[in-house]
């Protein structure tokens, strides 16, 4: 237990060296705008990651609506900052809140259901959320909601993005996480063994909902806009294939994939006709030989490094 | 086995490498102080990606055209391209790249009004002027509390005005009174229209008889044409894109609605005529800012010029594409530097200038004031029927 805890402060004593490392770069100016732009992308894919690899790794959900969520929480974050005129940090707590109790509210009725049924139903919940949003005048209806102020800054995005990732981490090592991992193994299993399978798939559903919520707050007040055309499925997918890519189960891996695939897309902007073609290749490719992702389920450590050899890839 | 697994890890591996490489190699780009660099944000791939290449083709004649023609202020005019998949956050993404990695003088693009709007915020703080060649809505170029923005300016009429012309042309041309309006109720571009027609349609003594509304994408559109046709309106308004309306008319015809159907400039795309069978488009007018039989000496030079350079017919995006690059070119010249700032009060000083579809005069909120034309489809044939300024 203590040497966890050490392990522990090292961890958040690096994360603090990296993020003196970036922000110093940013200050004075070697890092300019467009990859400070990217570096915060790449924080809120992070936490987008991390929080479906919850779902979808841990507890062994399919869940590919996870945009769904995040629109919740970017426009409920830019309802209380623009329209209500409330602080920044009161829209990120109920953003986050916000996406759920909704996800609470959906993974009720839906995580009856499992494998392609549950895939299929939150694909729906995700553009039923979308299609809402899109009638609702007061946010902007399709022109989307206009006029957010950059509030999320790299500390901001940065920190919350560290929480998040030991908020899952010591989620799986707890008496819930195991019940989660037990489920993803075998739910008949699980439910034999006395866990009541219902609870704990909703809890992951809506730890994970919310945190995606935290992630659309961030991402709505660095891009001045909320627009339904950036919660379309194809942004689940995108949050899918960086978690698929690390290897479901993995949450080095979904870190991973999702810095992997924000820089990849940032490099290829001016390249559009072959950006398509290098990322599906990659991916036909990942899936062909690797198909449990880059990590499989396993964790990036030290020990990969030094006895990379005696592990079974 | 385990071998053949690892190297194709590798393999991955240096793919991924490379193609991060050549993303690296692309942007060394050294500014030469010969260059004038414009950045070209577009929609190149993605939903609309129909739509940003033709603006970007019709913007690159421009500037070719200019460079031809000696350059501007004895420089060549560079076009960076970059690419916003069709969503707002990349358009912001494609747009601090352009303006902060590049330093490009001034902004082309996006083409939706979400994208351009996503990036306005970025070109303003860094006082760089930004045209957008087709982002219609609104509040484009004002910010939230209707002061102009002094970096924000458009190439192409804006969604009130299209909807005033063809409700003008509902009454006083075709003449009807009852009017249905079928709508895509995910698309603020024609809620607005249909908003506009109605309140203009009404103030000249018109009446909507009927509203219904669809969903892009949608396919299967009988439902509501059927309920439409029950209220007996003499003719029918579909402001949406083409995708969505071509199936309409096809599906009005084969239920037996066949009043006149009117539109507006998202149905402009070869692909209506295909999609929706030369048999259905008959009676049909839509409002654009193009038409190739427009006797105009300047449009058909454009058409002549745009048919050379590109072996295919220019459609309406392509034209405000090369509108848009005039106009940017004609402000550059007139500011005489490269200042952000002296282009952006020389692009709001723009009058008469010549462009593709007439003479374009910037108004004190940055809309361009040019005339528009209604075109009719008579067995999937477009033809000029009139042109009318408000």
């Amino acid at each position: 237990m203590n040497q966890i805890r050490k392990f522990d402060l090292a961890l958040i004593a690096a994360c603090a060296a990296i993020f003196a490392g970036l922000q110093g770069a940013i200050f004075t100016g070697i890092i300019g705008p467009f990859w400070e732009l990217n570096i915060i992308l790449i924080c809120i894919n992070i936490i987008l990651a991390v929080s479906l690899n919850l779902i979808n790794g841990y507890t062994g959900q399919f869940s590919i609506g996870h945009a769904g969520f995040m629109a919740v929480g970017a426009y409920t974050s830019a309802v209380i900052t623009v329209k209500l005129g409330l602080p920044y940090e009161l829209g990120l707590v109920v953003a986050t809140i916000s996406a759920g109790v909704l996800g609470f509210l959906i993974g009720l009725p839906t995580l009856r259901l499992n494998g392609d049924y549950l895939a299929i139903a939150t694909l729906g919940l995700g553009e039923i959320i979308r299609i809402c949003i899109l009638n609702i005048d007061y946010v902007g209806g399709a022109s989307g909601l206009m006029g957010i102020p950059r509030l999320t800054t790299f500390a901001y995005v940065f920190w919350i993005m560290i929480a998040v990732i030991f908020f899952i981490k010591n989620f799986k090592n707890s008496a819930p996480g195991r019940c989660c991992l037990a489920i993803r193994e075998n739910e008949i299993a699980a439910d034999t063994m006395g866990i009541n399978t219902t609870k704990y798939k909703v809890l992951a559903f809506t730890l994970g909902a919310s945190f995606a919520g935290t992630a659309g707050a961030l991402f709505s007040h660095y891009f001045f806009l909320a627009h339904p055309a950036s919660f379309t499925f194809m942004r689940s997918f995108d949050i899918l294939t960086m978690v698929v890519l690390g290897g479901l189960g993995s949450m080095t891996g979904s870190i991973t994939g999702a810095i992997l695939l924000t820089f990849i897309s940032a490099f290829l902007s001016d390249f559009p006709e072959w950006r398509m073609i290098i990322y599906s290749v990659t991916m036909i490719i990942l899936m062909l030989y690797r198909p449990q992702g880059l990590f499989g389920n396993k964790e990036l450590s030290l020990k990969m490094f030094g006895l990379g050899g005696k592990h079974n890839g | 086995m385990k071998k053949w697994k690892k190297f194709a890890t590798a393999a991955l591996a240096a793919m991924v490498c490379a193609s991060v490489m050549a993303g690296c190699g692309g942007k060394k780009e050294e500014a030469k102080s010969n260059e004038i660099k414009i950045g070209a944000s577009f929609e190149l791939t993605g939903n609309v990606a129909n739509y940003g290449k033709a603006i970007l083709s019709g913007a690159k004649m421009a500037f070719d055209e200019a460079n031809a023609k000696g350059g501007v202020l004895g420089k060549k005019i560079v076009v960076i391209e970059s690419d916003n998949k069709s969503e707002p956050s990349e358009s912001g993404n494609s747009i601090t790249k352009l303006v902060t990695q590049d330093k490009v003088v001034a902004i082309v693009g996006p083409a939706t009004s979400g994208c351009v709007a996503a990036g306005s915020p970025i070109t303003e703080a860094n006082k760089i002027p930004h045209i957008a060649p087709s982002g219609t809505a609104p509040g484009l170029t004002v910010d939230n509390n209707g002061k102009v923005k002094p970096f924000m300016f458009r190439a192409c009429f804006i969604d009130p005005f299209q909807g005033q012309v063809m409700a003008h042309f509902a009454s006083n041309t075709l003449k009807v009174k009852n009017v249905a309006i079928l709508m895509d109720s995910s698309s603020d571009y024609s809620k607005g229209l249909a908003q506009v027609f109605q309140a203009t349609l009404e103030k000249a003594g018109g009446k909507i008889v009927t509203k219904e509304a669809f969903l892009s994408k949608d396919l299967d559109f009988k439902a509501s044409l059927t309920k439409i046709k029950a209220t007996n309106p003499e003719a029918v308004y579909v402001p949406g894109y083409y995708e969505e309306v071509s199936k309409i008319i096809k599906q009005a015809r084969e239920i037996g609605l066949n009043v006149p159907m009117m539109g507006c400039d998202g149905w402009e795309s070869p692909k209506l005529a295909e999609i929706a069978g030369k048999d259905a488009l008959n009676n049909c007018y839509y409002v654009s800012a193009f038409s190739a039989q427009d006797t105009d000496p300047s449009v058909q030079a454009f058409i002549k010029a745009y048919k050379e350079k590109y072996q295919k017919d220019p459609d309406i995006f392509a034209m405000q594409g090369y509108n848009a690059g005039l106009v940017v070119v004609d402000s550059i010249k007139r500011a005489g530097s490269t200042d952000g700032t002296a282009i952006a009060k020389a692009m709001a000083a723009t009058k008469d200038l010549p462009v593709a579809s007439g003479k374009l005069t910037y108004d004190a909120n940055h809309n361009p004031i040019i005339s528009a034309l209604i075109i009719s489809l008579d067995g999937g044939v477009p033809s000029l029927k009139e042109k009318i300024s408000l």
